[in-house]
This record gives C-alpha cells, structure tokens and sequence, in this order.
C-alpha cells in the first residue's frame, strides 16, 4: 500500500524550471554563524523534506526564503526574483510563497474564513464574494468547510493546521514552505495533516518541508536534505537516503530517530 | 457492591446538624455572619448615636441649601458666595470631571507615545522612555503635583515682568503669557453667534462635530463596501480630512469667530482665558504619572501579540502598515483597553489630590470648605465618597460590557 | 553548481568552520547602524534624544556639582554661590534628622527607630527570600513587638504582653482546630483578647516609674519614619484581612460573599484621601465615647481597610489562576474546607499573588503622603509644613521635593525590581 503511494508519488513531474535558488549562503545572529556557504536549488513541482537536530538551522533556511529573516551573504532567488532589502521584492517573493508555521499562527481575533480572505482582499484586490469563494473552495479540501464561521480558538490544533494551510493556499502560491507542521499537534492529529500535506503534493505543488515524520518524507519526498551546524551534509533521493546514508552524522542522526 | 447494608436509615432532625448536616451547615454559618455583621453594625451606629448626642450634633442635610459664603476661583457653571452648598457642590464635581478629562486625554497620549517608543529598536529613545517610566510610577504623584505647582507658582515670573518698555518677558507670538498667576492663552469668540448667545454656537460646533464624525464613519463604510465589490480600497484620508474642516471652517467664519487676546492691564492680565497654576499641576502631574503606567500597559499589550502573528501575516503578503492595523492593533487594543480604563479611574479618584494645590474639585468645595464651614462632616464625606462610588461604578459596568463583547472566542 | 543540479547525491566530508560575520555586521559600527540610524525616523529619533539629554544634564548637572552643604540658611547658600547655578542642599543635612524623625521626636531617641529599621531588613528578609533557612522566621515573628518596643518605648510590659496574646491564641487554636476549624478560630481569638485585656491591666499596674526605654507618643512621629510606619503596618495587617476578604468573596455562601463585594468595591470607590478625611473627622464618633483612639492608629485603620480591599483583588486573581484540579483534587483527598484552603489552595494561590502584593505595597507606600493633607508630618507634610515655613529655609523648594522624590524612588524601585525579579523566579518554579 505504502510502496504504491510511493510510487505514485515518484511518477510526479519535476520541471526543470528552476523554483528556487540559494548560491553561497551565509547568515549570523550576531556573532554565531547559523547558516554556512548554503546551496540549494529547487525545481518547480520538486518535493524537499529537510531534517537535523534541533539548532541546525533548518527552520532558519527556510524562514530565510521568504525574508522573515534577513541573510548577510550570498543570494537568493525566488521564481526569478532575487530577494533584496528592495520592499518591493519582498512583497512579490512572499504573495508567491506560502508558508505554514509550527504553532498555526492563525489570527484569533478573525473567524476561519476571514483568516482565509484577509490576504487575498487586502494584497491580491480580490472582491470579497470572490475571496470567500475561493476560501470556501480550499477550506473543503482541507476538508472542514462547515467550521468557517467558527474563531481558531473554537478548533483543535490539526484543525487550526489545515485552516492555516487553507489560508497559504487562497493566496494561489507557487511554492509552500512547511516549517515542522506537525510538531505541535497530537499524534492522532497529525495524520490529518499529512494528508492534507500529501494530496498538496500530487497536485504538484513545489514543497519545502521541515519535519521530523520520516514516514512522509519517503512517501512524498523526491529529496530529502541532512542539515546539521548550520550546513547541509547529505542530500539525495529518499531511497538511498535512508537506505544507504554516507556521512556519519547522517548516520547516528537518522539511528536515533528511527532506532526506536 | 450490589447493596449497601450500613446505609444511613432517614432520620429525623437534630439539633447537631445545624452544625454538622450540609444541608444546614451553610444556613448556621450564613445567620452567624448575618448575626455578627448586625451586630458589629449596630455597635457601630450605637456609638455613632451617642457621640453625636454628647456633641450635641445631628444627621441633617439641610446645609445643603444654605449660602456658602465662599468663592470659587474656577466655574464653570454661574456660582457666587450666595450660592448653595450644593450648587458649590456641583461646581465642584465639574471641576473633578474637566481635570479628570483633561489628564485621561494626556496621559494616555504619554502613555501611548512612550509605550510605543519603548518597544523601539532605536536604542537610546527605548532607555530614554524606561527611565521617564520608572522614574515617574516609583515616586508618589503627591510629589509630582506638588513638583509642578511649585514650578508654575515660584520658577515662573509674576505678570509685572511683562510690563514696560523693555519688560524681562514678553509674551510668546503675543498670545500667550506665563506667569506665576497661570497661563493666559486667547479666547475664542464669535462676533455674531448663533441666536446671540456664545453657548448656543459653541453647542453648534459640536453638532457639526458630531455630525462629521458620522461622516466620516460613512465614508469608511462606503470605502470597505467599495473595496469588498471591486477588490480596491479607495483612497479616502483627503475626503476624510475635509469632512472634518470644511464644515467646521464655514461655520467659524459664518459665526465670525475672533480671538480675545489676554492684555496687560495694571498689575494682571485682562481677558483671554487664564489657566491656573492649581489646574496645570494637577493636570500635568496625573497626566505623566499615569502615563507611565499607561506606558506599561500598551507596551504589554503590543507583547501581548506574538511574533508569530506578524510574521504570518507577513509571509501572506501583507504590508506593515496592514499589518499593524488588521492584526496587531485588534488584538493588543483588548488587552490595552481593560488596564486603560481602571488608569482612568485612578486619575478620577486621584484628581481628588487637587486639596493639596487649592483647585477646587468636589473634594476641594464639599470636602474641604463646605465641610470646614458647616461641620457637617459626616454628611459631607458620605456624599463625596457616593459621588466617587458611583462614577467607579458606572465605569466598571461599563468596562465589563467592552469587555464581554471583545472577549475571543474559544472552546 | 552545475554539478550538483545534474545529480541530487551531494555529501559534505569535511564540517565548514564557523566564520565571523562580515565585517559590516560585526562591531559597534554594526550595532549603531542597527540600533541608532536604521531609518530616517530612527535618525530623527536618536539626534532628539541626544539633545534632550544634553539639555537635561546641562541643566541638572551643574545643580548638583556647585551645590552648597554646608551653609546655615538659603541667604547663606546665595552668598556662597554668588550667583552660580547651584542647589542649596544644606537644608537636608541641616533638616536631616526632620526629614527622617519630624521635628518632635526626642533627639536623644534618634538610634532606637534607627535600629528598628535596620531589624526591618532582617526580619523581611526570610519573608522575601524562600531560599534563607525558614528558622528565620522566628524573628520575623518577633519583629513587630521589638519594633513597637523601640519606636514608641515605655514598658516592656505591654509588647511582652501583645506577644503572649498571640501565642495563647495560637495555642488554643491550635488545640481545637483538629476538631473544628471554626471553633478553633473563635476560641483562639477569645483567648488571645482574654489575655491582651488581662494583661495590661497587669502592666498598667506593675510598670516601673522609670521605663528601660523612654515613651514617645504616637503624634510626634514625623517625617520619612511615618511613611516607613504607615506603609509597613498596614501593609502587614491587610495581607491577612485581604486573605479573608478574597476567601469570603470566592464563597459559596451569599451573604458573606456579598458583604465582602460591596465592602470591596466601595473601598476601591472612592479616593483614599475621603478616608484618610473618615480617619481624621469621622472615624472617631464610631468609637465608644470613651475610648480615645489617637490619629495614627485612626489612619493605620483606614490605610489597612484601603489595601486589604486592593490586596483581596489581587488574592482573587490567584485564586481564579488556580487550575480547578486543584480545588477538585482537595475536595476528593477528604480535606475540609479549612484544610484545603490552608493546605493545597492558599499557598500556590499566594505565591502567584505576590507580585501583584508587592505593587499594592508599592503603591501604599507612595500613597502614605497624602497623610501630609491630614495635616499630619510625615516627610512631604514636614517639607512643605515646617522646613518651608522657616525663615531660613523659606523658597528651597527644588532640594527638598527632589530628595523627597529620590528617597521614594529609591525605596519603591527597589521593591518593583524585587517583584520583578520574584515574577521571573516564580514562572520558572512552575515550568
């Protein structure tokens, strides 16, 4: 069953359109160097899961690509677009890139649906019929159209996730950046939210995903990523990857996570 | 577990379970209180009864209607010294509400202005605003409002420094003077008022106020109406700024409003409005002091507020000025607001410090000379403090309905 | 590049050494940029607090460096100073006994509230600091009757007595309250007047003609010594009475929950000054005819009922914060009410009501001034009374309100970082 999803997942294109580019990367926090001479491309419709030890700067990287943290060297290039300190770049690079937030991040003071059309009104000038058209439309995909009148307090945390992942995708991104989506959640909710995360990727959406859930990143992933102190050590296909790991700290992190 | 052999048979009522029985546990207890309050009660009015009688005094409050023999150097309604106590009274409860509005209207300007700053990234206009914070909450307001009256009675000059040739002060842009006295500023005045009376104009200004205010809300509504069909929010700040002075400048010049500038006539200022050195220090004392912790109110409040949600409403595409007000402002404006209010109510209660400079708020004329002059004391503070309990009340009710009505919604 | 796009496997053998950060993100160069010039506003911002302060100090600090203090009175310091911008701060070491003592205690006296004060660190100290061994708090225990004993001195007889009192009391209580908490309660009370009445009748009597400590009397405490007075008594004594009036409120009995709502709410009501007005012309027709109740004790009153209505408030919200477990796991351990109050639900909701005591204490003890509009001298009442007044000192109004203002400041500065630093001490205990 899993092998036949696996499969079904590997036969998604891979474009060779390139996404997004990071050459040379370096950024500090005040002395300490968390990212170090960072490379990375990704090709539109690709699937990356990153993973590390907590303080290996993953989450950073990726908080790093839609400028929610600035970087001090190297370059960046988002759907062609080199991100800058130019406002205007920033606000292109993040109308086209989603991002989903390990604590929701949902706005408590706004109803689900208002959650879902504020961006969309605001950024995109959506007439407001259209946008809550369009929440509408993806709140049923994430399967819980009947709650948009409720306020995220009113929800459980998989269901605040999938609001939240409703709400990335109502601003029609070309790229969602996950940053560990289900670290916050219940074990019993967070298959709900892989779900949600796997029928994104069939329709082939470009994905980076901070996560620990190893079973998702085979499943999904066309590439997984070994960052640790700041720099990527291993990347390759699931398969080998965690079949045949090649750097030692690769090694000791992936028998500690699955050694179990 | 099928029955329960020892189970306690029904029985009849003894006198133990008044103690002992839950069921008339809490009647004994609740008619002891009641026994010891009425009692405590009655010990105390006993006592009061029997001083009062050694005294030769009574409970009466028939002073309320005599003269009061006394002036009252701010009034804003007509009051002489043949007045009533009451009418002093009343005088003097204005007085509490102009210094309590004046100083809520400041100090939350303070306050806003240095809670903000304090949360700045510039380093030194952070420092700056902590210091003003903790050097203005940790010392009593007494001190400030003594502070400042002395600067305005003793620092500033008398109103003979403004006179002759070559005086030591002139005046600022020859409109206004300060002096120990007060400040003198213009007054406003209309040459041909509406049906020949100033308050009738004045009561027009402010329906046309009104009448801009729900313009404006107008405007707004039409704007988001707009903006919900078409997807493009108008631009409005233009509109709104001339529904605002348009109206408000036909009429000034319709009403010919002139100003009456304050001269120098002998020894004093004549004409203008003078604003006394008792009202500016209490004002501007209550203003800083409950700025400061105003400050502190409104910098928890914008903490209250993660950086999470900004940070997810900016990798939605939003624009800071968006973001501030669609998702940080909502949600730090409930947490402001409940400590704002109970701020407002201790500069009420605090402006009752007017005794301490010689302003005559209600504490001034009807707990001080009133008191003083009929020895009514008893009857005085009782009403002063009614009157204090009833503005503390009105404005937790209406706290309490503010705050039901932005309570978040949650499981 | 090229490279790597082509095939995915990428390895790295060596670790990349960490870097210091370029050379326009390191330094004071860096933390300037980013702190003081980031925008124009930001620029704007720092050049004006640049010259706030500038002006701020060219005016204070001057005041301060040519200042006089030595001299006998202001004609004196002008003479001195000749025209030089300087404060006149020989009226505090002039007035300094005044503006700590008031003008009527008896001089030869000043060392015994002086050691009274110093004890006061001594015996808050295991009240403010969990961490100092809990013996301790036997001196704390002592320390009200020790410090009664030499502020106002006359025979030992009577805060000997005060002491026996609470301990009879105690131990009464202590006997019944395994068999019922309200009993234990009332007897232990009874007890305790019993023997304070007895007592000092007894000392009435015994006392010798000439007392190990001289007696003062309570009207001629002054000056900064009142505020300490004022704000640590009442302060003590509504703790206990905010306790029950918080309890009582959170009761499921009406009438005394309603008794202490409106008690509350009306203290909250109104201005402390009308109090402070009750306590000087009010208060005294409540007593019985013949009792004479001196005004410092009058004010302690009103200034305790004042801050045990604040401190119920502040009891209240700890009592709310509680997780209702608490109150659930009390009830099915058996415990009565008495012991799940005092033994589960008390101490945690205390603990998280301490800061918010410490800003009541805080705000009490500034607000003890406004005793100087009672025409009482404590230290704002003996500036603008008698030092101000005097021929000498006449107009050296910005030496004596700031001292005032930097005494107050340092005192209630010290306790907020204290409150402070217990709020961050407290949110760690709970993690």
């Amino acid at each position: 069953m899993a092998k036949a999803q696996t499969a079904a997942a590997k036969k998604l294109e891979v474009s060779d359109e390139i996404a997004i580019s990071i050459t040379n990367m370096n950024k500090w926090y005040g002395a300490f160097h968390v990212l170090k001479e960072i490379d990375l491309t990704v090709n539109r419709g690709e699937r990356i899961v990153i993973c590390g030890p907590s303080g290996s700067g993953k989450s950073t990287l990726i908080r790093c690509i839609n400028a929610l943290e600035e970087h001090q060297q190297g370059s960046i290039t988002v759907d062609g677009t080199l991100l800058s300190s130019d406002i205007k770049n920033i606000d292109k690079i993040r109308s086209e890139v989603g991002m989903v937030f390990q604590h929701f991040n949902l706005f408590p003071h706004l109803t689900i649906l208002e959650n879902c059309t504020l961006a969309p009104i605001w950024v995109r000038k959506i007439p407001k019929k259209e946008a809550e058209d369009t929440a509408m439309h993806f709140l049923e995909k994430v399967k819980i159209p009947e709650q948009a009148d409720k306020y995220p307090g009113q929800l459980s945390g998989g269901q605040q996730q999938r609001v939240a992942i409703a709400r990335s995708l109502c601003m029609r991104p070309r790229i969602m950046l996950f940053d560990e989506p289900t670290s916050a959640l219940d074990p019993e909710m967070i298959k709900e939210v892989l779900d949600t995360m796997i029928s994104l990727a069939e329709e082939g959406m470009t994905m980076l995903c901070v996560t620990h859930e190893m079973g998702f990143a085979r499943q999904v992933a066309n590439r997984v990523i070994f960052m640790d102190a700041g720099q990527i050590v291993e990347q390759n296909e699931p398969e080998a990857f965690f079949n045949n790991p090649q750097s030692d700290r690769t090694k000791l992190f992936l028998s500690q996570i699955l050694g179990h | 577990m099928t029955a329960t052999p020892d189970a306690p048979p029904i029985e009849g009522f003894k006198v133990a379970d008044l103690w002992f029985d839950t069921r008339y546990r809490s009647y004994t207890f609740q008619l002891i209180a009641l026994v010891i309050l009425f009692g405590s009660i009655g010990y105390l009015i006993s006592n009061l009864l029997t001083n009062l009688a050694n005294a030769g005094l009574n409970i009466s409050w028939d002073f309320l209607r005599e003269p009061s023999n006394y002036d009252i150097n701010q009034k804003p309604i007509e009051y002489t010294s043949q007045s009533s106590h009451l009418r002093a009274s009343i005088v003097g409860v204005l007085n509490t509400l102009i210094v309590a509005f004046l100083a809520c209207v400041t100090a939350t300007f303070f306050g806003v202005v240095a809670g903000v700053l304090r949360l700045s990234n510039n380093w030194i206009v952070a420092r700056l605003m902590s210091a003003y914070v903790e050097a203005f909450r940790n010392v009593p307001v007494l001190i400030w409002i003594i502070i400042i009256f002395s600067i305005m009675t003793v620092a500033l000059p008398g109103p003979r420094a403004y006179r002759g040739e070559d005086a030591e002060r002139s005046m600022l842009f020859d409109m206004f003077a300060f002096t120990n006295r007060g400040i003198y500023t213009p007054r406003p005045e209309f040459l041909n008022p509406l049906m020949g009376a100033q308050i009738f104009s004045w009561i027009l200004v402010l329906l046309v106020l009104a009448a801009s205010f729900f313009g404006v809300r107008a405007l707004t509504t039409w704007a988001t109406k707009t903006q919900n069909a078409t997807g493009y929010r108008p631009v409005t700040w233009y509109w709104t700024l001339a529904i605002w002075l348009v109206p408000l400048a036909i009429l000034m010049v319709a009403m010919g409003l002139s100003w009456e500038y304050p001269k120098l006539a002998g020894f004093n200022f004549q004409g203008g409005i003078q604003i006394r050195g008792s009202l500016i220090a209490l004002w501007f004392a209550l203003a800083i002091y409950t700025g400061a912790f105003i400050a502190e109110n409104v910098r928890a409040g914008i903490q209250a507020v993660s950086k999470g949600q900004t940070e997810a409403a900016a990798s939605l595409g939003l624009r800071q000025s968006w973001i501030m007000n669609l998702v940080v402002l909502p949600q730090a404006l409930r947490v402001i607001i409940p400590p704002l209010i109970s701020q407002y109510l201790n500069i009420t209660k605090n402006s009752s410090l007017a005794i301490a400079v010689g302003y005559m708020d209600v504490t001034g004329t009807l707990g001080g000379i009133t008191l003083n002059q009929t020895g009514r004391a008893i009857e005085c503070i009782l009403l002063l403090m009614l009157f204090y309990v009833t503005i503390s009340l009105s404005i937790s009710a209406i706290m309490n309905v503010y705050n039901n009505s932005v309570k978040l919604k949650e499981r | 590049m090229a490279a790597k796009k082509s095939s995915v496997a990428f390895v790295r053998k060596e670790p990349l050494p960490a870097m210091p950060p370029p050379a326009r993100d390191r330094g004071a160069a860096k933390w300037i940029r980013e702190n003081l010039l980031s925008n124009i506003s930001n620029s704007v911002l720092t050049v004006l607090s640049i010259i706030a302060i500038y002006y701020l100090c060219a005016f204070v600090l001057p005041w301060i460096w040519n200042g006089v203090w030595t001299t006998s009175s202001l004609a004196e310091c002008r003479e001195v100073l000749q025209g030089v911008t300087g404060g006149c701060f020989s009226v505090l070491t002039e007035r300094w006994n005044q503006l700590i003592f008031g003008f009527a205690y008896p001089s030869e006296f000043y060392w015994r509230p002086a050691l009274a004060f110093v004890l006061l660190f001594f015996a808050a100290a295991p009240v403010l600091f969990f961490d100092l061994p809990r013996k301790l708090l036997i001196f704390t225990g002592l320390y009200p009757f020790l410090a009664f004993w030499l502020i106002w001195g006359g025979p030992i007889g009577y805060p000997l007595i005060g002491l026996l009192g609470c301990a009879v009391g105690y131990f009464v209580h202590s006997v019944l309250v395994a068999r019922n908490f309200a009993l234990g309660l009332i007897v232990g009370f009874a007890a305790a007047i019993a023997t304070w009445s007895l007592g000092s009748n007894l000392v009435g009597a015994l006392a010798p003609e000439q007392p190990l400590l001289g007696a003062v009397e309570s009207r001629k405490m002054g000056g900064f010594m009142l505020n300490m007075i004022l704000g640590t008594v009442a302060v003590s004594l509504a703790l206990p009475i905010g306790i029950a009036l918080a309890l009582g409120r959170q009761s499921r009995l009406p009438i005394v929950k309603w008794v202490c709502v409106v008690f509350i709410e009306f203290i909250r009501g109104v201005p402390l000054i009308t109090l402070l007005f009750v306590a000087n012309v009010v208060l005294a027709y409540f007593f019985p005819p013949e009792a004479n109740i001196d005004i410092l004790i009058r004010v302690i009153i009103m200034l305790t009922i004042f801050s045990a209505a604040y401190i119920a408030e502040v009891i209240r919200g700890g009592l709310a914060a509680l997780p209702r477990g608490q109150y659930e796991a009390a009830d099915s351990l058996g415990l009565d009410y008495a012991q799940a109050m005092q033994m589960i639900v008390l101490p945690q909701a205390l603990k998280i009501s301490i800061p918010g005591i410490v800003n009541v204490a805080v705000g009490l003890f500034k607000d003890t001034t406004l005793v100087s509009i009672i025409s009482m001298f404590d230290l704002v009442g003996m500036i603008r009374g008698p030092i101000l007044a005097s021929t000498e000192w006449n107009g050296v109004y910005w030496e004596l309100l700031g001292f005032a203002a930097v005494l107050f400041f340092i005192v209630c500065y010290g306790i907020s970082q204290y409150s402070q630093w217990l709020e961050r001490r407290l949110a760690t205990d709970h993690r």
